[in-house]
């Protein structure tokens, strides 16, 4: 495919498309630059809703819904494989192949019937209040996937790759945690406290690699690794020090349990696990939309991340654009560390209780194309996933690892359109130009 | 060698880069392929060598039809490039880029340098070039890399040569030692191509002419042409880039510069003492080969060089030390000298680029939040005023053309009020329309009495615009001489030869 | 690409050249580092003598146990350090760059020093110590090779953990089917390969952000492994998962020279592969034609191109490479050390090579050492907690990190990545 193209300098920005003719510099010469304009937009106008069509057939409303069921495939093939049923009957296919397929249909079903019903709706539970509560439990496990999530594809857009969510909401959690615990204070003030005292850690935490990167040039995507395992091995460390935060009287590695008065009140009464968390997710996608399509900061930190270069002519403090992008993204990351012991496991928690959602918040981010409310759909997604890979593992015998492929390899064919296309045969965005002769023949040739 | 090219066609989508171009070049024989930037010239180029694909036509090298799948094709059948970007691997020794992709080796894949290095010494010999085989390319001059680039195409026994404008980096010495190198060449027999756009150098070594024009050959031309038969082939009709403009009526001196010296990352001193001094409604132009301190002066302006000594004063105000965004707020305009790399960010619309530089306080802010009205409003005016060709406020910038594209940074830069107008090839790889609209901006800004800077390596737009001219050459001002100098004294200064009475002139 | 572009781009590529090693960052280190031995070592003195052991008990030959005043050996030793620290700052002052051995030497000396510290009162093994830190570096030094490879073509790698954690599974599996395990071992390179071919496959013909693949494919065979674990290994672990392991192969003689014999020629298979492995890689990146355009396409990937290497397979084939060779350090996993594959098993070692491979430079001999330098601190972590250690565990092991966070942000050495490192080619 790259024999079409023309050399371009640098690199073209991840998932960002670029038709051949884009990249094609419009020839400078004596033509007026109108006309070739006129010449290049000319096959585009006479079919308008054609292009239309096209955008959304092959643009990213559509290749997200097909990648998403391209990963249902993946996991319903795995899930079948693996099941002894399935094997079973393998082992005498060509004498009765139906059985096979009734066998792996069997799994499959009762597979994805579980992670539906435990995840959106349970029919099995009489009422709606009862039926619905798995939804509910979608939504919390989405809230921390939002709120990382937010964080992550904020720095993603200020041209920073955050991959230090791990070591951020430990450092988080660790100072929200202790204020939650130690701390005697009245019953609204408490979380507030914690939970501000929560993201200043993380905020710190990302910051340091931001300034790290604005001061020295160091590459933050092997800063923030790092300072996962750093800050991995310094709440394990507080965690078995008496004093610091390990629980009094207690040899175990964890911390005592969150005072009432610094827990997260149920939103939806007590039946129900959703709690503040959540609203606190959807302010987060708020203000995030805001910062990054409505204010002058959010403007600085897109600039940034589109083109350091010309940011730093325009006057914008690049090194401060890198630094604040991290300290608002630790923030985040942080704030879902907290919504986690103050939310969800309140019984105090020990040094593996950021359970890996640093890092499903990078996939959320990317499913989210790091657009907010993008971020905000994909979150619930794989809270759903998450919840309903508990009924799964629970009801079908299915190890909830299998979410962990099917989240992984829907942003991978997010990644790729093209390969979405190409395993869906759909057209391309502006195939009229790729159809040219010019370049069949080049492909031909290839 | 004699090559033959035979209706070469080579479209990107539907935009015809070649057509249907036919050039013969015998051995022995120095074919000038002349043409405006973006005239196609480089497309036929690496359609020749393998890089693009033609869609029409044949290759025909001793009356031999060619099918050339790949570069490597077409140097094993004796096609050798000179890059213009040099394709040199910085980090490598000079032998280790000769040999690189033919390489020769003893047992089980190791390298024979011994044999690379004696390779590049007897060819270095021969033209008399001094080459150290052994020495980082990083560490040597441009011209210098320039004969590893030679040596490489000849290293793989290149019959036919292709320079492509292999001047633009070079100093007029250095120009002229390549066009010695080249007759060199000829006489052993080789056959070359010589691209350019500098009718000069192609009136010194020429032994055939061909014109292209939008993709097309427009005609050929013998070296005994005159400049004005050449540049009217070349552009399509007479150019007349002398644009109207009323002689300056030079104030006060607004911008001072004393003894500005710039030291750049690796520290080395690329400014050198430089002092001048621009006055309200006069265009100083600064005039130079590329990489002659131009570049680091005027970031030293703007506050883009970190290690600057010395005084830049506008209208009395201190400017060194200041943040870029300072100076822009001092009422300093800036064109950068690449547009798309530091002028534009190109996923932004063009409503964003155009407050790209105000993105704090008003108009375009206020509390920290986008005046998104006002932008909308303030864009659609400028579209108007500067001419801008674009779908609307919300297309890509990325998605203009090159003229199109300067526009929005002149736009936004003339949108303020300004104390000093700084623009750096304003008008690089821009069409001769946006050209002059591009020189009219900048004359305009000069009579409402901004004091403008226009740095530019094309001496045609140097005389354009200047109302005096500073030639820079090594990190110095060799001399500040009037608008109208000859463009003689001019390549002499800027070979680094003071002006004739340089001081009186200024 | 315009002309003017491409002249434009030519000057950046020309004036990019390393930053003068006039750096104060060394000194200051240095500084920061004596200043630190100084609190620790002398005010907080620990008394007593501390024992170093240069053999094991078995040898046929026994070097004498060497046992050092505890004070006095740190207060001179924080002393040399003090002395070295104003070498630097002179060799500074002189504009001359400070040797990479005295950065060496000062290193030494403030181990030394902190061994001599932290054993106060106890008996060190130093053999152990170095035993252990070839042990518990293998799979690191493995894995750096793999980002060394992959990231002298241009292709970023931060799937090492994952071509090692599905290395680990795959070569268990087979082992444990075939009792070999030296199929395991080719299972294991076919495994890292499988996922060396996902990231080239996105990265170079998809031109999706590497690192973004990277992260993702982690992800994915995390899950893919931990989910094949759950549902087919332990559903039949006599079968599945009790591989063979490998057999020490002692080298006759040789096995019996102190220090040396075990580090060397008392090993299993797979170290004698990795010692082989290290040095194959450092020759035939530097000395031979694979090497020289695996660097080209990794430096300046359109000039390869213009000389008719193929770009896109070159660093398809190198990146397949690499996954080969970080799948070998999986396999060290569970035929080398652990003898069974367990979930997630790698546990962040792809990291840790891929700090290596930064801290390392690029240079698969650099990188080695750097490898070295986090094994030797994980197990100094080891034995010191054995003696009773002053200093808690999790500040030994977050070492390697700490470590590497100063090197890229330049406090130790200089970091210059290939130039195209992560860059797509697009002709």
């Amino acid at each position: 495919m790259s024999d079409e193209q023309i050399p371009t300098r640098g690199q073209v920005p991840p998932g960002r498309e670029t038709t051949v003719a884009e990249e094609q510099p419009i020839p400078e010469t004596t033509t007026d630059a109108a006309v070739a304009n006129e010449r290049r937009r000319g096959p585009e106008t006479p079919n308008r809703s054609h292009a239309v069509l096209n955008e959304i057939l092959g643009g990213g409303v559509m290749i997200t819904i097909l990648s998403v069921v391209l990963a249902l495939v993946v996991g319903a093939v795995l899930i079948a494989a693996t099941d002894k049923a399935v094997q079973a009957s393998a082992a005498y296919f060509f004498s009765r192949p139906t059985d096979l397929l009734g066998a792996a249909w069997a799994t499959v079903s009762d597979a994805y019937s579980a992670l539906f019903q435990g995840s959106v709706y349970n029919f099995r539970r009489p009422g709606f209040a009862d039926g619905i509560k798995p939804f509910t439990q979608t939504l919390t496990f989405a809230t921390p996937l939002i709120i990382a999530g937010l964080g992550i594809g904020l720095s993603f857009r200020g041209g920073m790759f955050n991959i230090g969510g791990r070591g951020q909401m430990l450092v988080a959690i660790g100072i929200a945690g202790w204020i939650g615990f130690a701390l005697d204070l009245p019953a609204g003030i408490h979380v507030i406290v914690a939970v501000v005292g929560g993201m200043v850690g993380g905020a710190l935490w990302g910051g340091l690699a931001g300034l790290l990167k604005a001061r020295t040039g160091a590459n933050e995507v092997i800063t923030t690794i790092m300072l996962n395992y750093v800050g991995f091995y310094l709440i394990a460390y507080l965690l078995r020090t008496p004093g610091a935060l390990q629980a009094p009287g207690s040899n175990n590695p964890k911390s005592p349990p969150m005072k009432d008065t610094a827990i997260f009140p149920k939103i939806l009464g007590d039946q129900y696990n959703l709690n503040l968390g959540f609203i606190l997710a959807v302010v987060a996608t708020i203000v995030v939309w805001w910062i990054l399509s409505r204010s002058s900061l959010g403007f600085k930190f897109r600039a940034v991340g589109e083109n350091p270069n010309a940011a730093r002519v325009a006057g914008i403090n690049v090194g401060s654009a890198f630094t604040w992008v991290m300290v608002i993204s630790g923030a985040l990351v942080g704030l879902a560390g907290v919504t986690q012991i103050l939310g969800t496991v309140t019984t105090g928690f020990s040094s593996g209780i950021d359970a890996g959602i640093g890092f499903d918040a990078i996939t959320v981010a990317l499913l989210g194309r790091s657009r907010p409310w993008g971020i905000f759909w994909a979150g619930i997604l794989f809270g759903a996933f998450k919840a309903g890979g508990f009924s799964m593992q629970a009801a079908a015998g299915v190890p909830i690892d299998i979410v962990l492929v099917m989240q992984s390899m829907i942003v991978l064919f997010i990644a790729a359109p093209p390969l979405v296309r190409a395993v869906f045969r759909l057209p391309t965005p502006g195939v009229f130009r790729k159809s040219t002769p010019a370049v069949r023949k080049a492909q031909v040739q290839k | 060698m004699k090559l033959e090219l035979r209706g070469i066609t080579k479209r990107f989508g539907s935009l015809v880069a070649n057509d249907h171009i036919n050039l013969t070049v015998e051995p022995g024989e120095i074919h000038c392929l002349l043409g405006e930037n973006g005239a196609g010239k480089s497309t036929l180029m690496n359609v020749l060598y393998g890089l693009y694909q033609a869609e029409e036509g044949e290759i025909l090298l001793d009356d031999e039809v060619q099918h050339f799948q790949g570069p490597g094709d077409a140097m094993a059948a004796g096609i050798g490039m000179v890059h213009q970007h040099f394709m040199l691997i910085p980090v490598f020794t000079v032998a280790e880029n000769v040999m690189l992709g033919h390489e020769e080796t003893t047992v089980g894949g190791r390298l024979n340098m011994a044999a690379t290095r004696d390779k590049v010494r007897a060819l270095s010999d021969r033209f008399g070039f001094d080459l150290d085989p052994d020495a980082l390319v990083e560490d040597l001059p441009v011209g210098v890399q320039q004969r590893v680039e030679i040596i490489k195409a000849l290293s793989r026994d290149a019959k036919v040569l292709v320079f492509d404008e292999p001047t633009a980096v070079l100093t007029p010495q250095e120009t002229d030692e390549l066009m010695l190198i080249m007759k060199q060449l000829k006489e052993a027999g080789t056959a070359i191509v010589f691209i350019t756009h500098k009718l000069r150098e192609v009136r010194e070594v020429a032994d055939r002419i061909t014109v292209i024009r939008l993709g097309k050959v427009v005609g050929e031309a013998s070296p005994t042409a005159s400049n004005e038969e050449l540049a009217s082939l070349m552009v399509g009709r007479s150019v007349d880039l002398v644009i109207d403009k009323a002689p300056a009526a030079p104030g006060a001196p607004a911008l001072v510069v004393k003894d500005l010296s710039v030291v750049d990352q690796h520290g080395q001193v690329v400014v050198n003492s430089v002092s001048f001094d621009v006055k309200q409604g006069e265009v100083l132009a600064i005039a130079g080969v590329q990489g002659n301190g131009q570049t680091e002066l005027t970031e030293a302006i703007i506050g883009l060089q970190d290690r600057v000594t010395g005084e830049i004063t506008l209208d009395g105000k201190s400017l060194r030390k200041l943040s870029v965004n300072k100076v822009l707020d001092a009422g300093v305009g800036f064109v950068p000298e690449d547009r798309n790399e530091d002028g534009l960010v190109g996923a932004f619309t063009v409503a964003e680029n155009l407050m790209l530089d105000r993105s704090d306080g008003a108009p375009f802010v206020k509390a920290g939040g986008l005046q998104l009205k006002y932008l909308a409003e303030f864009a659609k005016k400028k579209l108007t005023e500067f001419d801008i060709r674009a779908q609307g406020i919300t297309t890509q910038v990325g998605r203009l053309s090159g003229g199109n594209q300067q526009k929005v940074v002149l736009a936004r830069e003339l949108s303020r009020k300004l104390r000093l107008f700084v623009a750096a090839q304003p008008t690089r790889g821009l069409d001769v329309g946006s050209i002059e609209f591009v020189h009219s901006q900048i004359v305009a800004a000069r009579d409402a009495g901004v004091p403008v800077i226009v740095v530019s390596t094309e001496l045609d737009e140097v005389t354009a615009l200047a109302d005096r001219i500073a030639v820079m050459y090594r990190g110095g001002i060799v001399g500040i001489v009037p608008g109208d100098t000859s463009r003689d004294i001019l390549g002499l200064m800027m070979a680094g030869e003071p002006a004739p009475e340089t001081g009186a002139a200024a | 690409m315009t002309t003017v572009e491409q002249a434009h781009a030519a000057a950046h590529a020309l004036t990019r050249r390393p930053v003068a090693g006039k750096g104060w960052k060394a000194p200051i280190a240095f500084g920061v580092v004596t200043l630190l031995s100084l609190i620790l070592f002398v005010v907080f003195a620990r008394p007593g003598t501390s024992e170093f052991r240069l053999t094991a008990g078995r040898t046929l030959i026994q070097l004498p146990v060497i046992a050092v005043p505890t004070t006095l050996s740190c207060v001179i030793l924080t002393g040399l350090m003090a002395v070295i620290t104003v070498i630097a700052v002179m060799l500074v002052r002189a504009n001359r760059r400070v040797p990479l051995w005295l950065v060496a030497i000062f290193a030494f000396l403030f181990l030394a020093a902190f061994l001599a510290w932290a054993g106060a009162g106890a008996s060190i093994p130093v053999y152990g110590l170095l035993l252990g830190t070839v042990a518990l570096s293998a799979p690191l030094i493995f894995g750096a090779l793999g980002g060394v490879i992959s990231e002298r073509s241009g292709v970023v790698n931060i799937a090492i953990e994952g071509q090692m954690l599905a290395g680990a599974f795959v070569s268990a599996m087979i082992a444990s089917i075939t009792q070999s395990p030296y199929l395991g071992l080719i299972g294991a390179m076919v495994a890292g390969m499988l996922v060396s071919f996902v990231l080239a496959a996105f990265a170079i013909k998809y031109v999706v952000d590497q690192i973004i693949v990277g992260v993702v494919l982690n992800v994915l065979v995390t899950g893919l492994t931990s989910f094949l674990y759950s549902t087919v290994m332990t559903a039949n672990p006599q079968m599945l998962n009790s591989p063979p392991r490998f057999q020490r192969i002692e080298i006759p003689v040789l096995s019996e020279i102190p220090i040396i014999g075990p580090l060397f020629f008392q090993q299993t298979i797979i170290i004698y592969l990795m010692y082989v492995a290290v040095a194959v890689v450092w020759y035939a990146l530097f000395r031979t034609r694979w090497g020289l355009r695996v660097r080209a396409v990794g430096e300046h990937p359109q000039a390869a191109d213009t000389v008719g290497i193929k770009v896109g397979l070159t660093r398809f084939w190198n990146v397949s490479l690499a996954g080969a060779v970080a799948g070998l350090g999986g396999a060290y996993f569970t035929l080398g050390s652990v003898g069974s594959f367990q979930k997630d098993m790698t546990a962040g070692a792809g990291f840790i090579a891929l700090a290596a491979v930064i801290f390392g430079q690029w240079d698969p001999i650099k990188a080695t050492l750097a490898a070295l330098l986090f094994g030797f601190a994980t197990n100094l972590q080891n034995v010191i907690g054995i003696i009773g250690s002053p200093v808690p565990s999790e500040f030994m092991l977050m070492l390697p990190y700490v470590v590497t966070i100063l090197a890229v942000a330049g406090f130790v050495g200089k970091s210059r990545p290939p130039a195209a490192d992560g860059k797509p080619y697009i002709k």
